[in-house]
């Protein structure tokens, strides 16, 4: 991994940042929106000062403990497979991130999202929005309870399908560890067709699906699956020179 | 310790609307605060189209420079009612709109001080992952011209991407995701 500072009377923290192995580019050919909206002239490297490692602790106030559960937000209960969606918010120095906002939305049991834009032919179900927040525990933990989320069509490529997924949005605590991101299903059939998938670099795409957790399954009640995220963490080495670290 | 790896970034996509969009995201301070500002512009693509489904969020200093958080070595500043971070949704004919304080300088790092400043991000269907940018101040000029990241900038054209025009009731400045006026993007 690489990061950039400078030398800095400040003593501020440095992020590191993920190499493009791992790190899913802004655009990806096979992925037809991003011809037009994803910028074409290299980013200017931008080393971490104050701005960048601040960032909004957001939380108490905006989460109430009912906005972890998308299975009582209405009068019913939605249609579909109940599950338990959890796991841990770390840094890449393996350090819980607590207290963090976690945001969640996703499409209903029948790959339908609460969205004007959304009008295939599959019905909304009136007891399901498909929206959660959380915030994590003091050791990182989250944890949701909703609906398995179906697959739908779109428009990309002929037969376009996307795999199940849910959408997350993390904070952390500063600028630099901001992330929005999908979290897929083990051995989804569909992954093979997915551009959206497929643009995560091979060895990162393990990262981005949940793992059948039987362990956390409640008996008579719900399915679950584990998923851990991993924003990027504090170069904990001390630098020496004035030009960026390239450390291993 | 073994460094963990990162989770990949995943597009926005079109349905942000479902969970994303705060009632209060606009606002880092109220609009009737003292000294507020609206931050306006519009989100274009590389056809000059506006982009009707982006989420602009912004986090910057308070009117003194300072920031409500640990890691300021100068130590965590509150100042009242202010968020210092605010979220829009571009669902208005691809316009963003802030309502915020200018941001006072804040120090570079290097013995100098930046100009005010606010960083962005920008998320939509069609970007796989956010990308960053800053807004300056036209009516800075002076600051601007000390600035280390816009000194760090090849040209005049490139600068200009990243400065606000004073506007009625605060600044504007449109965001190019590709074209000839493309925006100035940062690796954070």
């Amino acid at each position: 991994m690489t990061g950039t500072t400078i030398r800095s009377e400040l003593h501020l923290p440095r992020y590191l940042r993920e190499d493009d192995a791992h790190r899913t580019p802004v655009a990806f050919e096979g992925y037809r929106s991003t011809g037009l909206r994803a910028p074409l002239r290299a980013p200017v490297d931008l080393p971490h000062r104050l701005t960048e490692v601040t960032g909004p602790l957001l939380g108490e106030g905006r989460v109430t403990a009912a906005d972890a559960d998308l299975t009582r937000q209405h009068d019913g209960e939605p249609q579909g497979q109940r599950i338990i969606v959890h796991g841990r918010v770390l840094d890449s120095g393996g350090k819980p991130v607590p207290h963090t906002l976690v945001e969640v939305w996703q499409a209903n049991a029948g790959g339908r999202y609460r969205h004007v834009v959304d009008n295939w032919p599959s019905p909304l179900d009136p007891n399901f929005t498909g929206l959660g927040r959380t915030l994590t525990d003091g050791e990182g933990r989250y944890e949701f309870t909703t609906i398995r989320p179906g697959a739908y069509p779109w428009g990309n490529h002929d037969n376009a399908w996307r795999p199940a997924h849910i959408h997350f949005s993390l904070f952390g605590t500063a600028f630099t560890q901001r992330l929005v991101t999908q979290m897929y299903f083990p051995d989804d059939p569909l992954f093979f067709q997915d551009p959206i998938f497929n643009a995560i670099p091979e060895a990162a795409r393990p990262l981005a699906i949940s793992r059948f957790d039987y362990e956390r399954t409640v008996p008579n009640w719900a399915l679950a699956f584990e998923w851990d995220i991993v924003l990027r963490g504090k170069d904990q080495t001390p630098f020496e020179t004035e030009d960026d670290g390239d450390i291993a | 310790m073994a460094q963990l790896r990162t989770t990949p970034s995943a597009t926005i996509g079109p349905f942000l609307a479902i969970g994303l969009t705060w009632d209060d995201g606009p606002y880092v301070v109220a609009p009737d605060a003292p000294d507020a500002i609206w931050l306006r512009g519009t989100v274009f693509d590389g056809n000059g189209d506006v982009v009707p489904d982006a989420m602009v969020e912004t986090w910057q200093a308070d009117p003194d420079g300072g920031f409500d958080h640990p890691d300021d070595p100068r130590g965590a500043a509150a100042f009242p009612g202010f968020r210092g971070f605010g979220r829009a949704y571009t669902v208005d004919g691809g316009q963003y709109a802030i309502c915020t304080l200018k941001p006072g300088r804040v120090p570079d790092g290097e013995g100098g001080l930046q100009a005010p400043h606010v960083d962005v991000s920008v998320f939509a269907r069609g970007i796989l992952d956010r990308v960053v940018t800053r807004i300056y101040f036209a009516d800075e000029a002076e600051a601007n011209a000390e600035d280390v990241v816009l000194r760090s900038l090849p040209d005049d054209a490139a600068r200009r991407t990243l400065i606000a025009r004073p506007t009625d009731d605060g600044y504007r400045l449109d965001i190019h995701l590709q074209g000839d006026r493309e925006t100035v993007f940062f690796a954070v």
